[in-house]
């Protein structure tokens, strides 16, 4: 499938790159600063972003997402509004973006409308880590109609035998998930591990290019972790750094966005 | 219409229901553990372990009380209690965590984790631990904490850790969150041993198969008292549905017998409450897909009951399988019904109930006028109401 993802993942890999992959929790801290987040961390270089779609129960979630997805539907994030963000987005930026979430809003989208709405908005793909290929068949038929990419994820105590099944039915790339943790957890301590844990990764996953996600702080982290890998996504620290800088009540929404694309930038690794 | 009941098929779902919605770090977890029940189960060894301890232990079987003065004042009916109360730790719970820790042992798994609404569940699971000397640690909503502050304490004097939930409502299902986030972040040496028959496959299956100890044990005390195994209906509370499938199952094949699953009602349908079946509708919850409370948005909305135990707003993915063949009828009890029950069954019987209990007592006043005369109905008194005495105080 030709799509923005994989046209982007395609020329970054043919020129030796790490893509850099950027999660945002949409309508975090509200639903009116979530375009001009969006395009501040286009503006940083982030090669695609994954607009979070915030969930009352998200189990995968480490504090800082948790506490994102709380404020934001405290705010009043819909699922409308985070399709509007995309939307307004698409008018100016072709950076693939993938929507991440949990299942339960979906359903009650309807899964039929919820792909032509994200479709017509210009999303290119979801991720859904509640949703394990063997109960995916219920999305992926229709994401595939909308040429919708629907992304799976493998973790360090996921099996070969798994890894090669999960590598055939993932669609845009596979998200090798760090450490047997929560998002934000720590890497102190596992580098090794998580380097012959990613390196095997390679070697099994052959057919889709391979993502390392879940604990990356700092280009030092990216780099190391992305080594056997064709890129990285960084999510928990991008959510501290947004609520870092609107703890600052002096500074404007344009100051804001300014620092936010300097750290954003800050985070890829240097060649 | 439900002779030759099998579910659930080897994906673990109820018909539609249940499923295993987990992020993938728990897939493996979830087939180890559903391998070594297998295993397990089919073992003798295991089974004489199991059931030994549910003699020696937890003081089964469980005596089958006739409620002579209760049915007298409800004025028709034999009503029947299965006396789950009499359990060690004073609840059905500890059926299922007798069988769960076992699992545990077999899997060489060395850290015990559990949520808890009511606290039942948490001493239960603190109890066994303490019995084989395994780490535990107890996930409690915040607020629950206050409301059952007795079984906090009696779960740390039994060596458990209990933290608590403080995210969203402080209940059960935030309890039940964190338990998972702790399972997902420590899945070598960790045992999840979850209280109800909720949550991915294997556990709402395996959840069921550790209490159907209740619902058989009353086959056979039926028949010595009323020369026939089954009766003509079954009641029991539901909120994520464990007490209830425990003695329901048994019977699921049986078409003559009329099963009743009562949810809490909370302050009324129209207000705050936990009725669940009665008012939900599907989506998916801590790994299952099944009848469950939410918005507009399809975020989970927070329950309401006066009993911790009931105040979920998600329940097994097995009653919404029971609830759509129509094989049990769903009733709903509000907090006042369910106070007056308590002191129903404390003055007519000596029998203090569980808060969570008294639902399915005072849903007996309906029930009875469904059924013949002399109808054989069997309640089951799942847990004794001592944890309760604050609430019940503050209450009546």
């Amino acid at each position: 499938m030709s799509s923005r993802l994989s046209i982007k993942l395609h020329s970054l890999q043919q020129r030796g790159q790490k893509a850099m992959g950027i999660f945002l929790t949409s309508g975090f801290p509200s639903p009116d600063d979530t375009l001009h987040l969006l395009h501040a961390i286009d503006q940083g270089g982030a090669d695609f972003i994954e607009l979070g779609m915030p969930h009352s129960d998200p189990l995968a979630e480490g504090l800082p997402i948790q506490h994102s997805s709380t404020t934001a539907l405290q705010a009043g994030a819909t699922m409308k509004s985070t399709l509007d963000a995309v939307r307004a987005f698409r008018k100016t930026s072709e950076t693939p973006l993938l929507l991440m979430g949990y299942i339960n809003p979906i359903l009650k989208f309807g899964i039929r409308t919820f792909c032509t709405e994200a479709a017509l908005a210009g999303a290119d793909g979801f991720i859904i880590p509640d949703l394990p290929p063997q109960e995916a068949s219920m999305l992926r038929d229709h994401a595939q109609q909308d040429r919708l990419h629907l992304v799976f994820l493998v973790a360090p105590n996921t099996s070969i035998e798994r890894m090669k099944q999960i590598d055939q039915l993932s669609d845009g790339f596979v998200y090798c998930v760090s450490i047997t943790g929560l998002t934000g957890t720590g890497l102190d301590g596992q580098q090794d591990t998580i380097n012959s844990y990613l390196k095997d990764a390679r070697h099994i996953i052959d057919k889709n290019p391979l993502m390392v996600g879940f604990g990356i702080q700092s280009h030092q982290d990216a780099k190391r972790l992305s080594k056997h890998t064709d890129g990285f996504i960084v999510g928990s620290a991008v959510i501290k750094e947004i609520k870092r800088l609107w703890g600052y009540s002096d500074l404007t929404l344009q100051k804001r966005c300014q620092k936010l694309t300097l750290f954003i930038r800050s985070l890829k690794p240097t060649l | 219409m439900t002779m030759g009941y099998d579910a659930p098929d080897q994906n673990g779902r109820f018909g539609p229901y249940g499923g295993a919605f987990v992020p993938e770090i728990l897939i493996p977890e979830l087939h180890a553990v559903q391998e070594a029940f297998e295993r397990s189960w089919a073992d003798p060894a295991f089974q004489h372990q199991y059931l030994s301890l549910l003699h020696t232990y937890v003081g089964r079987p469980t005596a089958l009380t006739f409620a002579e003065r209760l049915s007298h004042e409800l004025g028709r009916g034999q009503i029947y209690l299965k006396r789950e109360d009499l359990c060690h730790t004073g609840a059905h719970k500890i059926n299922n965590t007798i069988g769960q820790i076992l699992l545990a042992l077999q899997m060489g798994k060395t850290r015990i984790i559990a949520e808890t609404g009511a606290g039942q569940h948490g001493v239960a699971t603190a109890t066994v631990a303490a019995r084989f000397g395994l780490q535990c640690i107890v996930y409690m909503g915040a607020e629950d904490m206050d409301r059952q502050a007795l079984n906090v304490e009696r779960m740390k004097l039994l060596g458990a850790e209990v933290r608590p939930a403080t995210s969203g409502s402080q209940t059960l299902k935030d309890a039940t969150n964190e338990a998972i986030r702790d399972w997902v972040s420590n899945p070598t040496d960790t045992f999840y041993i979850i209280g109800s028959v909720v949550g991915p496959h294997p556990y709402p299956m395996m959840v069921r198969t550790f209490h159907k100890i209740i619902g058989e044990e009353v086959q056979t005390q039926l028949q010595e008292k009323v020369q026939r195994s089954t009766p003509d209906a079954v009641v029991a509370c539901v909120g994520g549905g464990s007490n209830a499938i425990g003695i329901f199952y048994p019977f699921i094949n049986a078409p003559d017998v009329q099963m009743f699953g009562v949810e809490a009602a909370g302050e009324g349908l129209h207000g705050k409450h936990a009725a669940t079946l009665t008012l939900g509708e599907v989506g998916v919850l801590h790994g299952a897909m099944s009848y469950l409370l939410q918005d507009q948005e399809g975020q989970i909305s927070l329950a309401h009951s006066v009993s911790a135990g009931l105040d979920y707003p998600g329940v097994g993915p097995e009653h919404s399988y029971l609830k759509d063949l129509g094989r049990v009828h769903y009733l709903s009890e509000t907090d006042d019904a369910a106070l007056k029950g308590v002191s129903l069954l404390s003055r007519t019987e000596g029998i203090i109930p569980a808060l969570e209990t008294a639902h399915a007592i005072a849903a007996l006043e309906t029930i009875v006028h469904q059924m013949e005369n002399d109808a054989v109905i069997v309640v089951n008194c799942s847990g004794r109401g001592d944890k309760d005495m604050q609430t019940i105080m503050d209450h009546l």
